[in-house]
């Protein structure tokens, strides 16, 4: 095991902090003695003669807070003193698989559901396993001792041991079969405020990107991938690079070329100056907009069916009005703050990475084929992942970094550019969908047909969860919906395309849920109802996801907007968490929007850490924003023509609103953070502005339509 | 060529191409990482330091107009071991999540509020254009109201 070393005074200095990076390499040869002295009491909990509890993660932190979440869990069943507590990423290693996946990586919102239960009994085991120590110690009886804040106590004598002192001993002792959970009454952790153990550092500059990464004799390389998808390179002149001071090689690869030299800048200088020949492929000539329009020429032809309820026909044939409509939704980039990059050391050893994935698992898998390595030799060394929301689950960067090192027989540091990383994503799958709704005499949905047409995420990335031209994550959002719509069928067509696309935060609920949120809106004025009693009349038999949608308008004042404002409203079950948005906002004649308050309610069944969740909601709302008024990738003569943030806008400080979060946990199983906060932001605000405009919003980004968003803050 | 400045109260001659920008000769030449590279095209503001005490996004400015210049980092932000106010507040509010934009937002806010001890919200919302993709505004805007009542 590869564990990050950090000196106790590091530790101390960080309040708890982990230190990443430059420091691993130079610690490795210090304290890395002093670890073995610590008592490793389960692959999680190390806990070393000083006190020091590690808590070992297998997740990516990429801000969704899970570096301090797990420990929570783990300390408290573990009864730790939380003082004592610090996190330390673990190395790729199977022990450490996702388990609702089975293997290493983080995504999906899973990590909090899927493994907290395995945290509360891997702390419990290892408090048991002291407790046995102690009680050997003492010779008592194990029942005759108790912990307490960090320290067993043995209850006759009063004596007291701290966990460090016991650590060894406990490590030799038989894990008890069945877990000693305490009852929740009993936490002092889980549930709490506690503060993020990864803060200190990430305020003070310390905290280890992968970007960060400096290692002996290492190059930093960046790169250009062929413009167009599917295209290669033919031919490279490396003159104009190696005339560049600082540059070292020049690095042709199958569809990119790398200049590697002793600084990012003299690297970049080096691309700029190469004139590199592509062979472009077949899409030189494609576009987004006509494969949009192509899968748009598909909605009449069958699809797969996701969804199918009732008899549709007979739903249609009783009904007093029929309205339909067609959405499109555009290719967006993630934009993560931190570039793609990653560190990479291929020796004849094997192969090291340094890198900010949030799948060492797969990397692992993928790096073998790739490099041709068995997987027993490729080490994984997770850094802080500056933004991943999906992007990084794919291993392309890293494994780029590997065979520059290889060629230049040197650790590599691979950095994109920002232009790169807009121009090379794997993008949400831009998406069409035709819906038709039929209304009953009581106004309510008699008929409901959706038909989708986008690529498939999976088909690329685990082709096995394809199955007869279905594939989840294209319609999810859009189908299992909490309303009662007896009648309904929604279907799907695959459709393949050159532009790659991936999971983006939230995946096809980002879409599928404006889809839907939009249509339910749609119907609820048709039926000259309003959207929130419309949206309730639908959830009778759904009253957690009718709590939730309560909880929301009443946060917001529903339907008391002063004048001149307006609200929307919308509903998106995802990852396990019922989320409902409301936005209010009022706009000018010249299509000025001003945003004045935006409220979220949520249920997520149980909650951790409440105030990270909060901060979770907050951002996949700002992300799900950012999107609909901004987002849009084109790509024109088969290549993106978006590159940086000047024409791939952000929504910035001064013109959000605060965003109230409402949490209303009901108990049901746990759900995710990260990504339920994103799919009802687009419907919420498209419905508002039907209400104030009467102009209903068919296709993102609401640039298109020539609306703006204003400061807020006078 | 081989240029001059002061970095955290450091002098340093460091020798690199005139056109080499700040971040890149903190970054690469000094090994100063807490200054992050996020589009290179002064957009995001994830490079801001403080040129002269002014906050400035380092990733436009080439060395060779900074000779002589007086350059602040995140590293050297708090002095006396102490963390700086807006440091201090950023840990009380919580603010970080990925955390790869903070080091720019808390050197933006240090150089409004030392320029501006009690700012408006408004003040705050024109200073602070700082792009945010895990979306801390909220909490970015709440802790440098709190650093101005420190």
């Amino acid at each position: 095991m590869n564990h990050m070393a950090v000196s106790r005074r590091t530790f101390l200095k960080g309040s708890g902090a982990v230190v990443v990076s430059g420091l691993i390499i130079g610690f490795v040869t210090g304290p890395a003695a002093a670890r073995t002295g610590a008592g490793k009491l389960n692959t999680w909990v190390v806990i070393a003669p000083d006190d020091e509890v590690r808590i070992l993660i297998g997740y990516s932190e990429m801000g969704q807070g899970i570096t301090t979440s797990l420990p929570q869990v783990i300390a408290d069943e573990l009864d730790a003193d939380w003082s004592t507590i610090r996190m330390e990423f673990a190395p790729a290693d199977a022990a450490f698989a996702n388990p609702v996946f089975g293997i290493q990586g983080t995504g999906g919102s899973t990590t909090t559901y899927g493994s907290w239960e395995t945290m509360r009994a891997a702390g419990a085991t290892a408090r048991a396993m002291l407790e046995q120590a102690a009680a050997k110690r003492w010779n008592v009886n194990a029942s005759a001792v108790r912990s307490e804040n960090g320290a067993v106590v043995n209850a006759s004598t009063g004596e007291s041991l701290r966990f460090g002192a016991l650590a060894l001993a406990a490590a030799e002792e038989t894990p008890p079969k069945v877990p000693p959970l305490k009852d929740p009454s009993a936490w002092r952790f889980i549930g709490k405020p506690v503060d993020r153990l990864d803060i200190p550092a990430k305020v003070d500059g310390t905290a280890g990107f992968g970007i960060d990464v400096q290692i002996p004799g290492m190059l930093v390389a960046t790169i250009s991938q062929c413009p167009v998808f599917g295209g290669s390179l033919k031919s490279v002149d490396d003159a104009p690079a190696m005339a560049v001071r600082g540059v070292k090689a020049v690095v042709p690869l199958k569809n990119a070329v790398a200049v590697a030299a002793d600084g990012y800048w003299p690297a970049k200088k080096g691309l700029d100056a190469l004139m590199p020949v592509w062979d472009e492929g077949t899409f030189a000539g494609g576009g987004s907009d006509t494969t949009l329009k192509e899968f748009h020429a598909t909605l009449d032809d069958a699809g797969a069916v996701a969804d199918a309820h009732g008899d549709l026909a007979a739903g249609f044939a009783a009904t007093t009005k029929t309205i339909e409509a067609d959405y499109t939704a555009p290719y967006l980039a993630h934009a993560t703050m931190e570039p793609m990059n990653a560190t990479a050391h291929v020796t004849e050893d094997g192969v090291t990475f340094w890198a900010p994935t949030q799948w060492p698992g797969l990397l692992t898998i993928i790096g073998a084929k790739v490099l041709g390595v068995d997987a027993s030799k490729i080490t994984v060394h997770s850094t802080y992942l500056g933004g991943g929301y999906g992007r990084r689950f794919e291993p392309d960067f890293c494994l780029q970094a590997a065979l520059i090192s290889k060629a230049v027989g040197a650790p590599v540091k691979l950095m994109w550019s920002r232009e790169e990383d807009m121009r090379h994503d794997f993008y949400r799958p831009g998406s069409v969908c035709r819906m038709r709704v039929g209304l009953g005499e009581d106004g309510l949905p008699s008929a409901w047909e959706t038909r989708i047409a986008c690529s498939s995420i999976f088909s690329r990335t685990v082709p096995q969860r394809v199955k007869d031209g279905l594939d989840h994550t294209s319609v999810e959002g859009a189908v299992h919906l909490p309303y009662a719509l007896p009648n309904r069928r929604i279907d799907y067509r695959l459709m393949p395309s050159p532009i790659p696309v991936g999971f983006w935060r939230s995946v096809g609920n980002s879409q599928n849920g404006w889809f839907t949120e939009s249509m339910i809106d749609e119907a609820a004025h048709a039926a000259g109802d309003d959207p929130l009693a419309y949206r309730l009349k639908l959830l009778a038999d759904s009253p957690e996801h009718a709590a939730v949608l309560k909880a929301a308008a009443d946060a917001a004042g529903w339907g008391k907007a002063p004048a001149g404002r307006f609200q929307g409203i919308a509903l998106v079950e995802s990852f396990k968490t019922i989320a409902a948005e409301v936005v209010e906002l009022s706009v000018s004649a010249d299509k000025e929007i001003t945003l004045h308050r935006l409220t979220v309610a949520a249920d997520p069944g149980s909650v951790v850490n409440p105030r990270n969740f909060e901060g979770q909601l907050q951002g996949a709302l700002v992300y799900g924003l950012t999107a609909a008024l901004y987002g849009r990738i084109d790509v024109v003569n088969g290549r993106v023509e978006q590159g940086n943030f000047d024409t791939y806008a952000m929504v910035r400080l001064s013109q959000l609103p605060p965003i109230t979060v409402t949490l209303v946990p009901s108990g049901r199983p746990m759900g995710g953070a990260g990504e339920p906060g994103t799919p009802p932001i687009a419907p919420a605000l498209c419905n508002a502005l039907f209400a104030a405009t009467g102009e209903r919003i068919r296709s993102l980004p609401l640039m298109d339509h020539g609306y703006t968003l204003e400061p807020v803050w006078g | 060529m081989a240029f001059n400045i002061t970095v955290n109260g450091m002098v340093h001659t460091v020798d690199v191409d005139g056109d080499t920008p700040l971040l890149w000769v903190l970054r690469d030449t000094l090994g100063l990482t807490g200054t992050k590279y996020g589009c290179g095209i002064a957009e995001c503001g994830a490079c801001t330091v403080h040129v002269d005490g002014v906050a400035q996004r380092s990733c436009t400015l080439a060395i060779e107009d900074l000779d002589g210049s007086e350059i602040t980092t995140i590293e050297g932000l708090s002095s006396g071991g102490a963390p700086h106010p807006v440091q201090e507040a950023w840990i009380t509010e919580q603010v970080p999540q990925c955390g790869f934009c903070q080091s720019g937002m808390i050197m933006t806010a240090a150089a409004l509020l030392s320029e501006t001890p009690n700012p408006s919200d408004g003040e705050i919302a024109e200073a602070m254009t700082n792009i945010c993709r895990c979306g801390t505004y909220d909490r970015v805007r709440a802790a440098i109201r709190r650093a101005a009542k420190a």
